[in-house]
């Protein structure tokens, strides 16, 4: 049962997984905290753009996606602030146009030498050393901002206005964190895909805030979460001969489901 | 003031009697507008608020009040005149000396921070990014809730308490980081009655221990006039801006109206403003 370990993509994979549990995690916390679930789904689609956009160009998907899910992430956060619009909206418009774009793009750049599917769904035997190399390296800088802005994140979620009043920079931390939660989707593409990434941006803290009512232990039960998620969903996935990402998402539903019905009972 | 001047059609009075000489000005605005959309919701307005006085702003829903409050606050910039807090133009710098407590708490239910992590908050902007939290500020957030009567369920989540408990430990962290104005936004929104007597109490308590001012806005007539010590009647413009003790002195309209007097009249009025709007638009 353990000799899957010892495959070297799956350790590549198993590598990079357990280094994204922690991050999609703890943005995750702050996804639900802050309500921006929706948000979430929309960056991840744009992702797409970023990938199409990087084939167009012969440059890396990784840095175009980067620059593509930031710039549309950004601009969310900006067209969602008018009154005129609600952010849902922006979100809808946006992403759709994000992911409208990627096609056209992939159809210009008529070569098909990106694995694009891979992109969407995820492919874990395409993980190399330097992707780990990578997650770990935007992954830490993620976790790093988290930790340096934790206080002021933390009122911004409890109470954006009165955050605002005592002077917080607010409309400045939401774009910041707007930016790291598409860093975090971009190192996550190639392990659980784009389409699946956003579940992952909201199911640790969505599970872990059914079970606990305060902070520290949250952001606890969010990783432990992502970790058996990633871990086990990888395992089944192997054993039952399943898509990886699918397998994870759905293991990582499955843990949600269990939690709401703990906290139900707690009740 | 008397009732005459209550009934007076013209401009809003300026003046501000009992108030003494040397108190000091906190809030002064003068001849404010605002427009939202092409239309002015907020005309001409003058508004005093001194250190040491409970000041309340009535009036009907989409009078403005919340939008004076904005610009209290410096959060919306007046299109004509000009408003002062602590003598500066409102923003980021005069902000500092501000408590603002929102009409509703934005915060869900669940949100896992306890009563003493709220408070806390308060302090966020004073200590900067890279600082933590320590044990003296702990102590300071305590002694806060110790004044609003909270400080046993300093340890509970924020989520767990009464609409009217959560209320105090917002004050409570309104007040951590020493302000000398506290603005609040329709303070008795989901709280019982019993709950909003004790707090308008605490609020009074403020005043007189701490000279701290207040701004409170409501559509409850009925508490402004018990607890402020000046009021604004305002529906887009300002109707009436004085003393609400000379109101019940009026014994003429007292023997008329009874013990409501205060309400009735005020309401009176109210709703001539709103007529007289009604009129012109």
């Amino acid at each position: 049962m353990i000799e899957w370990i010892h495959l070297e993509f799956m350790k590549n994979a198993l590598a990079a997984g357990m280094m994204l549990s922690v991050v999609l995690a703890v943005v995750s916390c702050f996804v639900v905290l802050r309500r921006f679930s929706f948000i979430g789904v929309g960056v991840a689609h744009s992702a797409f753009g970023g990938v199409a956009l990087g084939a167009l160009l012969g440059i890396s998907p990784t840095l175009s996606a980067i620059v593509f899910a930031v710039a549309v992430a950004n601009a969310i956060g900006v067209v969602g602030n008018q009154k005129r619009l609600s952010a849902d909206t922006a979100i809808g418009i946006f992403f759709s146009l994000a992911m409208a774009l990627g096609v056209i793009f992939i159809g210009m750049s008529n070569s098909y030498n990106v694995d694009l599917f891979g992109y969407l769904f995820g492919n874990i035997l395409a993980i190399t050393h330097q992707d780990l190399r990578v997650i770990a390296l935007l992954g830490g800088l993620v976790l790093v901002s988290i930790w340096i802005f934790f206080k002021e994140f933390m009122f911004v979620a409890f109470d954006s206005e009165v955050a605002h009043v005592s002077g917080i920079p607010v409309r400045f931390l939401d774009h910041f964190f707007l930016s790291i939660l598409s860093l975090t989707v971009v190192i996550s593409m190639k392990v659980v895909g784009i389409i699946l990434v956003s579940a992952l941006l909201v199911i640790p803290g969505a599970a872990a805030a059914q079970i606990t009512d305060r902070y520290v232990p949250m952001f606890a039960v969010a990783v432990a979460v992502a970790l058996v998620s990633t871990v086990g969903g990888l395992w089944i996935s192997y054993y039952a001969n399943l898509a990886s990402g699918a397998t994870i998402v759905t293991l990582a539903s499955l843990l949600f489901f269990i939690s709401f019905g703990i906290g139900k009972l707690k009740k | 003031m008397t009732v005459a001047a209550l009934q007076s059609s013209g401009p809003p009075d300026p003046s501000t009697p009992d108030i003494s000489p040397d108190a000091q000005l906190l809030v002064d605005m003068s001849d404010v507008w605002v427009k939202f959309d092409g239309k002015w919701v907020l005309k001409s307005i003058y508004l005093k608020c001194f250190q040491g006085e409970i000041l309340g702003i009535v009036g009907p829903n989409g009078g403005g009040k919340s939008t004076l409050l904005k610009v209290v606050l410096g959060l919306i910039q007046p299109d004509k005149g000009a408003a002062r807090l602590f003598g500066q133009k409102p923003g980021k710098q005069s902000r500092l000396n501000v408590g603002y407590l929102p009409q509703v708490s934005h915060a869900e239910r669940s949100f896992p921070v306890t009563v003493l992590d709220v408070v806390l908050m308060g302090l966020y902007q004073q200590l900067g990014i890279f600082s933590r939290v320590r044990t003296a500020h702990r102590q300071k957030a305590l002694e806060q809730l110790d004044r609003v009567g909270m400080k046993e369920h300093a340890a509970k989540p924020f989520g767990k308490l009464s609409g009217g408990q959560q209320q105090r430990v917002q004050i409570a962290r309104a007040l951590v980081s020493s302000p000398r104005l506290l603005v609040l936004d329709e303070p008795s929104t989901g709280v019982d009655s019993v709950g909003q007597e004790d707090f308008y109490e605490l609020l009074a308590s403020l005043r007189d221990n701490q000279r701290i001012s207040v701004i409170m806005v409501s559509h409850d007539i009925g508490v402004v006039t018990t607890y402020a010590d000046r009021v604004a009647c305002l529906n887009r413009e300002i109707h009436y801006h004085g003393d609400t003790g000379p109101w019940a002195e009026t014994d003429a309209y007292q023997k008329v109206f009874g013990k409501n007097l205060k309400v009735m009249v005020h309401d009176a009025r109210c709703i001539s403003c709103m007529m007289r709007h009604a009129h012109h638009d």
